[in-house]
């Protein structure tokens, strides 16, 4: 990887990195591990992007939304322009790395944009500040249309986020929720997408029609979601690029809700509800038809494959409340692994697999919490009137969920947290929001 | 599209295009709140003079056309029966009219499990209904979870009344 990545910088950049002389001893290079207890935010620097014809606006709302990114995972911040002793005047010039250390910045991010009409060109480089050097695999060029300009900052971002923190990236990713407007008796659905951060929202569906709960495929190209479309509550799958829409049951006089793809985008487990009673099934989009996976009297509903897709966790009320169980994904019983007090739902598999979030109820509040997937070490990081359905990021750290207030004026938003319960904050979004749900990382 | 999809649509759309549309909240609503309809006719039907026990008028204000429940359950309490006993005693004698019953949550709940309990709480009216000796092709039900709350308060005034299953009348001899 490292080789090819220092291949791939040589043939585009025209340069190795090899070249910089380290200064005497090595230090450690910047590095941030997450875990427990309180992280000090890394000082680092992001000067306006340098604009090497035609970039005019482009080059500063780059270098914006890459400190928006990194800022606000609230491991990092950004030292302010003002308290620069150098510039950076050329992307390829040499850096003072005695001034950027008189500031502290451990790490700085240079970049520099080109515009030839729809075409727009990223290059960036991150310095271990400290080391005089380019850090490992982070010096890369992007190119693409201007249309995609905010795509190419988060992607530096990510791998600016991914050299130090040895995490995955997020940031270049969509988010497909539901935008909500009207009175809380009459309120309607739309569905729509968005970048993770809220910005460049564009509308999937009118909102004639009750929608609920939409999911992506582990592509991104395809969304599960619930419509009222038919008058019924229906699965219905779309296809993001055309906006093709196909109703996905089969049974009159069923209701077909909560639906989530397997790994592999084949399948689609779901419930199906017949006189009155909700069990889960699964639908084989490749044809191979319907399988039951429960058979019980009580509601089983709300299923989530395991990455590796041998496994589903599904909430069932068979005790008398909802809980949350594990069965393999052929179906069966289910382990109970759920053990609090209170009530569990909505269960989401992490895409690492080594964790579980839910929404919890106690006590006549909500919460949104994680738990290993023996449901062992139960931690609840959020707490209030309504918070529900936590959805992933591609790295498996954060989560975003809908926080609805309480009362006749009661209003959902879309709210984010770190799994350590850090950074708890709000996605802006242009009016009231609900059901979100995380892309995998795009291409 | 597969093949199976395919097919599985063909008889969804068949399926659809036996029954109404009960999505009251759509263009056919009062107050035209919903924009365009969805898929599927909306039939009108005049609600008529309350004081006509022929009506639907008389049905949803005298004979009472909801129910409501305790919280996450589906059992019909006595009041319950009182009311669902003169809707089918309604229903037997005018044979007219279909009913989709809806099936309601308080807000206190995942979307999820709000929308399987709604089911459970329409199926229940259903049954007894048909128990009571109304023809099963005349009743049909929908769940609407917590999407669709009469009351908006956040106490139990409000979801106590939230909690409920509403039977909807049409022109028809069947749904």
């Amino acid at each position: 990887m490292r080789a090819a990545l220092r291949t791939l910088l040589a043939l585009i950049l025209g340069m190795t990195l090899t070249g910089v002389t380290p200064v005497l001893a090595q230090n450690a290079p910047p590095r941030i591990v997450i875990g427990p207890g309180v992280i000090e935010p890394m000082p680092i620097a992001i000067p306006t992007f340098i604009d090497e014809g035609g970039a005019g606006e482009y080059a500063r709302e780059i270098g914006r939304v890459v400190q928006s990114d990194l800022e606000g995972t609230g491991f990092f911040r950004t030292i302010g322009e003002e308290a620069y002793i150098s510039r950076i005047t050329s992307f390829d010039g040499g850096v003072a790395f005695e001034d950027w250390k008189a500031i502290n910045a451990q790490v700085l991010i240079t970049g520099a944009v080109s515009v030839s009409g729809d075409r727009i060109t990223v290059k960036f480089r991150a310095y271990d500040v400290f080391n005089g050097q380019v850090m490992e695999g982070a010096a890369l060029q992007f190119a693409g249309t201007t249309q995609g300009w905010r795509r190419m900052a988060h992607k530096v971002a990510d791998v600016v986020y991914s050299k130090i923190t040895g995490e995955g990236g997020y940031f270049d990713s969509r988010v497909v929720f539901v935008s909500e407007s009207g009175p809380k008796n009459q309120r309607l659905k739309r569905l729509a997408v968005m970048d993770y951060d809220g910005a460049n929202v564009a509308y999937l569906t009118d909102s004639s029609a009750i929608v609920l709960a939409p999911r992506f495929s582990p592509t991104g190209d395809r969304i599960l979601y619930t419509s009222y479309e038919t008058g019924f509550p229906r699965i219905t799958l779309l296809d993001v690029a055309s906006l093709a829409r196909q109703s996905l049951d089969e049974q009159p006089g069923t209701m077909t809700f909560a639906p989530r793809f397997s790994p592999d985008g084949g399948t689609v487990v779901f419930s199906l509800e017949r006189g009155g009673n909700t069990d889960i099934y699964a639908l084989s989009l490749g044809g191979g038809g319907l399988r039951q996976l429960t058979n019980a009297p009580s509601i089983e509903t709300a299923p989530s494959f395991s990455p590796d897709g041998s496994q589903i966790v599904f909430e069932s009320d068979r005790t008398g409340s909802p809980q949350i169980y594990v069965m393999p994904a052929s179906g069966g019983e289910g382990t109970r692994i759920s053990g609090g007090a209170g009530r569990y739902g909505t269960p989401v598999w992490s895409p690492r697999g080594d964790l579980i979030a839910f929404t919890k109820q106690n006590e006549g509040r909500f919460h949104i919490g994680v738990m290993r997937t023996d449901g062992s070490e139960e931690r609840l990081l959020t707490a209030s009137f309504l918070d529900e359905g936590p959805t992933w990021a591609p790295n498996g750290r954060v989560l975003m969920f809908t926080r609805e207030t309480s009362g006749a004026g009661g209003q959902a938003q879309l709210w984010s947290v770190d799994i350590t319960g850090r950074n708890l904050k709000q996605i802006p979004t242009e009016g009231p929001a609900s059901d979100p749900a995380w892309s995998p990382l795009l291409p | 599209m597969t093949l199976t999809v395919k097919s599985l649509l063909v008889v969804a759309a068949l399926a659809l295009a036996a029954c109404n549309n009960p999505d009251r909240y759509g263009a056919g609503g009062p107050g035209g709140a919903g924009g365009p309809g969805g898929a599927g006719g909306i039939d009108t039907t005049g609600l008529g003079d309350p004081n006509n026990p022929t009506s639907i008028a008389y049905f949803n204000q005298r004979v009472g056309d909801r129910v409501l429940f305790a919280v996450d359950q589906s059992t019909i309490s006595p009041e319950g029966r009182a009311v669902l006993t003169a809707q089918a005693q309604w229903l037997m004698t005018n044979t007219g009219y279909a009913a989709i019953i809806e099936g309601h949550a308080d807000e206190q709940g995942t979307r999820e499990y709000n929308l399987a309990l709604g089911a459970r709480r329409a199926a229940a009216v259903q049954n007894f209904l048909i128990s009571q000796g109304v023809p099963a092709n005349r009743l049909r039900t929908i769940s609407y979870g917590k999407e669709r709350p009469i009351e908006v308060c956040s106490t139990e005034d409000c979801y106590s009344k939230n909690r409920r299953a509403v039977t909807v009348l049409s022109a028809g001899a069947g749904v």
